[in-house]
């Protein structure tokens, strides 16, 4: 088995006096899919968004890559490069093209000239099948395509780890399916993967471990099989036979 | 004389607008010189002051907070009047020119920095995280991402704030620059005729009307497209 990647230990969040994570563990290991389910509001954004401190956990430990994510002495900047990660909402720059939003931090952060910068973005464009738009501003691109530069733009840093907080939530249903392909692809490249999302089928045929939680904390973790064929919590049956009714 | 006579005499009288027409002119450049140094520093400070509120250190907040609540709560000729004939008091004269520059410049200023700060937390929280994420520090996503999505946001306000304060310019005409208004006043007082307020609402009309529709422009142009 080969070592954890992404280690949190017991991770704590509050938000003022709203305790969302409570000790939370989680170790993934290269090359792993790790696909995280829970309720709404159970803190699953919170935790992806402490991995690589957009968050900054009231307690526990947080190692990426080997690197101590909460040492102060880290340069976060650097660490985060090692971290790809997209967002519901996408978040492109909307002032600038397709490849423009892929080329900044590669420009700013990896400091590439021009036009070194502009060929490794194109090169993730092309992982992501939309080379042929790298001119196109974010205003129009269809949202699935819009979701896809925003994973070459995380992928073109050549990150050890992509997080993704429900990537196909904001998406019509048409357009979900250009976009777990490109999640597929990044998959067998070997990259190593934590998605937070409602995509069953995608869950069941991709990852290697399901992920349950609720109330801040993991509830039960297995193989998709069992947590989809045989829970063993009542709390995860229920969510289970919720989201399966739909 | 009728009474039309009597008008025209008055206010279209040709031999006085023959007269008082190059102190009109003279007055037309100087509003607009008035104008883009007030423009330009108003803009530029107030910039900067957004751009420091931004920061996030709250000493300096509550500072620039107070500042700009003084010159938008002060109407503009208190602070032309208090700046031309109350600096000399402490020492300090300014010509008409500088005092108008200045107190018109700060209240620009003042708009300006609630224009850009408006602008700048209308910006979705996901555009500051998706920079981060990637690695680019504070300074990097602030320029590179965030100001030119606020700036390009508050030009339609920015625009018609510009275009008020421009008008502001002919509350100089109190401190004896002769402006367009203030030429205007003083062909009044030596001829005795209003001609020369015709004239001085003209040179408004020639210098303002491209202005509004240029604004008009810049705000379809600019308006936000998502
Ligand atoms: N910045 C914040 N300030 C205060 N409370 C917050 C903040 N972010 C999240 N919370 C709260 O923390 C809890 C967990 O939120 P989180 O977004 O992690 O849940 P989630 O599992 O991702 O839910 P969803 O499926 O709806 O996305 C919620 O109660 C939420 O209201
Ligand atoms: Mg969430």
């Amino acid at each position: 088995m080969s070592a954890a990647i992404v280690e949190a230990r017991g991770v704590h969040k509050h938000f003022g006096g709203l305790h969302v994570l409570k000790g939370v563990d989680l170790a993934v290991r290269e090359r792993e899919l790790v696909f995280v389910i829970g309720p709404s509001g159970s803190g699953k954004s919170t935790l992806l968004r402490c991995l690589n401190r957009l968050e900054e956990p009231s307690d526990g430990s947080i190692t990426v890559d080997g690197i101590d994510m909460l040492d102060r002495r880290t340069d976060i900047n650097k660490a985060r490069q090692r971290i790809g990660m997209v967002f519901q909402s996408f978040n492109l720059y909307p002032h600038m093209t397709a490849l423009g939003n892929v080329a900044l931090a590669l420009r700013r952060v990896q400091g590439l000239p021009r036009a070194e910068a502009e060929a490794r973005a194109r090169q993730a464009l092309e992982r992501v099948h939309l080379a042929d738009r790298a001119g196109h501003y974010p205003g129009q691109l269809s949202g699935g395509q819009q979701q896809r530069v925003a994973i070459a733009r995380a992928i073109a840093l050549e990150p050890r780890v992509m997080l993704f907080d429900e990537p196909t939530s904001a998406l019509d249903p048409e357009l979900v399916g250009g976009v777990l392909q490109a999640m597929r692809e990044l998959r067998e490249s070997g990259m190593t993967m934590v998605v937070v999302s409602h995509e069953m089928g995608f869950a069941r045929a991709a990852a290697d471990r399901v992920v349950f939680m609720d109330g801040g904390r993991i509830v039960e973790e297995g193989p998709p099989e069992a947590i989809f064929g045989n829970p063993q919590q009542e709390r995860t049956r229920a969510f289970i036979g919720q989201i399966e009714r739909h | 004389m009728t009474n039309w006579d009597r008008f025209l005499d008055s206010f279209f009288n040709a031999r006085v607008a023959a007269e008082y027409l190059p102190k009109i002119i003279e007055g037309f450049w100087l509003t607009i010189l008035l104008a883009a140094c007030i423009i330009l520093a108003g803009v530029a400070a107030g910039l900067a002051l957004a751009v420091l509120r931004s920061l996030g250190i709250r000493v300096l907040n509550w500072a620039i907070i107070f500042v700009v609540d003084l010159f938008r709560a002060l109407p503009p000729l208190v602070i032309i009047a208090l700046l031309y004939f109350g600096l000399p008091a402490a020492g300090l004269s300014l010509s008409g020119f500088a005092a108008a520059w200045l107190a018109l410049s700060l209240v620009l200023m003042a708009f300006t920095e609630e224009i850009f700060w408006a602008g700048i937390t209308a910006v979705p929280k996901g555009q500051w995280e998706a920079a981060r994420s990637t690695g680019l520090g504070f300074l990097d996503t602030f320029t590179l991402v965030v100001l030119p999505q606020a700036v390009r946001m508050v030009i339609p306000p920015l625009t018609n704030r510009t275009i008020a304060i421009t008008k502001g310019t002919a509350l100089a005409s109190v401190v004896a620059v002769q402006e367009i208004l203030g030429a205007a006043q003083a062909g009044v007082s030596f001829s005795f005729n209003p001609t020369p307020l015709t004239l001085g609402a003209v040179a408004y009309l020639v210098l303002f009307l491209p202005v509004v529709i240029l604004g008009r422009w810049v705000e379809t142009r600019f308006a936000w497209k998502r």
